[in-house]
C-alpha cells in the first residue's frame, strides 16, 4: 500500500508526497510503520485513545474511514489530510 | 545585557530583543502558523526554550530549542494520557521550568486537566501520576467542562525554597498544593468567591485565572481570580483576602494578567478588564490601564500614561511579565497583536511592537 500525506505533515515527511509501505494488512499496522519511519507523525493525527483527531481525515482510496481496523490490500492508497473545518 | 521577550501567538512564536529597552528588534516567526499556547525560556539556562503548540488540525506537542530559539526539535514523546484514562489531550496550555535543584525538569499543564513532567529538558514526557491518578483530583477534573476553551491546568508554581512544594490552579477547580512532591494534594480556596456556584464559597470549583507565589517569600501567594484579586500569607493566614476590594468600584477587580514584583512581596500589578454581564474581557470602559499596589493590595494606583485614551485591550493569562532590572521593566501583550512595555515600573507605557498575531503569552529572559 502507499500513503499520500498532505503538506500539513510535511515537517515529518519532507517533500515526500507518496510513501510506500510493505507487508501490512490493516490501516493500524500501516500507520505503525509510518510512525516507525517518521517518528512523531502519528500523534499529530491519532490521539492517545486511538481515535482519528477531529479535524483530520483518512481516506482509503476514495472512502472516508474512521476505524483503524480497516483492512488494506497491496494496491490500496491511504490519503491523510486535514478536514475542511473553517470557512 | 540582552533582554528577550518570548512571545507566543495564535500564528507562531516571536522574540523581541533589546540591549537598552528602548530599541527592540523582532525576530522572524518561529513555527509559523502553529498555535503557540506558551513559550517559556528556562530560567536556569535561557538558551533552552520550550514551546507548547498544536495547529488547528494537528494534535498537541512540544518543541524545544537549546540554542536560544535558532533551531527547534519536536519532543520525542510529548505529553499524553496513559491508556487507562479515557481522555486525550486537546492542547498543552502551560509550561513551567522545575526547581533549581532539578535541572532538566519541567512541568506541563493541559486541557483537559492533567499534569505532565519531563526530566530531560522536554525530550520525553510522562504523566505526573500522583496528580492525574489522585482520587481527590479526579473527583474535580473528571467531567469538568472548565472554561470556554476547555478545562485547564495552569499557574504551575514550584516553591523556590522547597522543591517538594507544588502549587497549581485548575479552571475550573480552584487552587491546589502538595508539600510532598505530589504524593498528596489539598485544596486551599478558603474565602475565595465562586459566584457561579450554588454555594458562592465552596471548597473547590473556583475559577482561578492566574496565581503566583512570591519568589522570595513563597508563603505569600497572589491570585487573579474570576471573582477578584486575592492574597494569602500561608504562614499567618487561614484564608485568602480579597485585596481587589480596594480597587475602585467603577474599575472592579476582574482580569487575567498578574505581575508580582520579583523581590518586593508587597508590589503587584493587575490589568482589570470588563467582567460585566456578558464578559467582554476588554479594558474597562474602553480605557486601558494597569493598577499597581505597593502595600500588598491595601491600596492601588492607576497607571495609564502612554496607553491609549480609547482601546479595547484583551490581555490573556500568560501575556504579562517582568524583567530583572533595578528599575523593573513590565511587559504585556494583547489580542490586537501589540506588545506594551514600561521601563519605569508602570509609571509610563510605550508600544514596542504592533501587528503581531493574537498574543497568547509573553515571557522574559535576560542575558548579561
Amino acid at each position: 500500500m502507499r500513503f499520500r500525506v498532505a503538506s500539513i505533515l510535511s515537517q515529518y515527511v519532507g517533500d515526500r508526497k507518496i510513501i510506500e509501505i510493505e507487508q501490512v494488512s490493516t490501516l493500524k499496522e500501516a500507520i505503525a510503520e509510518l510512525e516507525h519511519q517518521y517518528p512523531g507523525i502519528k500523534f499529530r493525527f491519532i490521539d492517545e485513545l486511538g481515535r482519528i483527531r477531529p479535524h483530520m481525515n483518512i481516506f482509503v482510496n476514495k472512502e472516508l474511514i474512521r476505524s483503524l481496523d480497516t483492512p488494506l490490500n497491496h494496491e490500496d492508497e491511504v490519503f491523510i489530510v486535514q478536514s475542511i473545518s473553517g470557512g | 545585557m540582552t533582554i528577550t521577550l518570548h512571545i507566543a501567538t495564535k500564528k507562531g512564536a516571536f522574540q523581541l530583543r533589546s540591549e537598552d529597552r528602548e530599541n527592540w528588534e523582532l525576530s522572524e516567526p518561529m513555527l509559523f502558523g502553529n498555535i503557540i499556547y506558551h513559550m517559556v525560556p528556562d530560567y536556569r539556562d535561557p538558551t533552552t526554550i520550550l514551546i507548547a503548540t498544536r495547529t488547528g488540525h494537528l494534535g498537541p506537542t512540544i518543541f524545544r530549542s537549546e540554542d536560544g530559539g535558532a533551531t527547534w526539535t519536536e519532543a520525542e514523546q510529548p505529553p499524553r494520557f496513559p491508556e487507562k484514562y479515557d481522555r486525550s489531550i486537546d492542547f498543552i496550555f502551560w509550561l513551567t521550568a522545575g526547581h533549581s535543584s532539578k535541572p532538566g525538569v519541567w512541568y506541563a499543564g493541559t486541557s483537559p486537566q492533567g499534569l505532565f513532567v519531563t526530566e530531560d529538558n522536554g525530550r520525553t514526557w510522562e504523566s505526573f501520576e500522583s496528580f492525574n491518578d489522585n482520587d481527590f483530583i479526579k473527583s474535580i477534573v473528571e467531567g469538568n467542562m472548565g472554561t470556554p476553551i476547555g478545562p485547564l491546568t495552569h499557574s504551575i508554581n514550584i516553591d523556590p525554597q522547597n522543591a517538594d512544594h507544588l502549587v497549581l490552579a485548575l479552571s475550573s477547580g480552584g487552587s491546589f498544593q502538595s508539600y510532598d512532591y505530589g504524593k498528596t494534594w489539598s485544596a486551599f480556596n478558603q474565602n475565595v468567591r465562586a459566584d457561579f456556584m450554588p454555594d458562592p464559597y465552596p471548597e473547590t470549583g473556583h475559577c482561578v485565572h492566574n496565581m503566583q507565589l512570591h519568589p522570595t517569600n513563597p508563603n505569600i501567594i497572589y491570585q487573579q481570580n474570576h471573582c477578584g484579586v486575592y492574597r494569602i500569607d500561608q504562614q499567618n493566614d487561614d484564608e485568602w483576602t480579597r485585596i481587589g476590594d480596594n480597587l475602585p468600584d467603577e474599575i472592579g477587580d476582574i482580569g487575567f494578567a498578574l505581575i508580582v514584583h520579583p523581590t518586593d512581596q508587597e508590589r503587584v500589578w493587575v490589568i482589570p478588564m470588563d467582567g460585566s454581564d456578558v464578559w467582554p474581557r476588554t479594558s474597562v470602559d474602553g480605557k486601558p490601564a494597569v493598577y499597581a499596589t505597593t502595600d500588598g493590595g491595601q491600596s492601588w494606583s492607576r497607571q495609564d500614561t502612554g496607553l491609549p485614551d480609547r482601546g479595547w485591550f484583551t490581555v490573556l493569562r500568560q501575556a504579562s511579565a517582568h524583567d530583572n532590572q533595578e528599575q523593573l521593566g513590565l511587559y504585556f501583550g494583547n489580542r490586537q497583536g501589540e506588545i506594551w512595555a514600561s521601563i519605569d515600573e508602570g509609571e509610563s507605557w510605550k508600544c514596542i511592537q504592533r501587528y503581531l498575531p493574537d498574543v497568547y503569552s509573553v515571557e522574559v529572559s535576560v542575558e548579561p
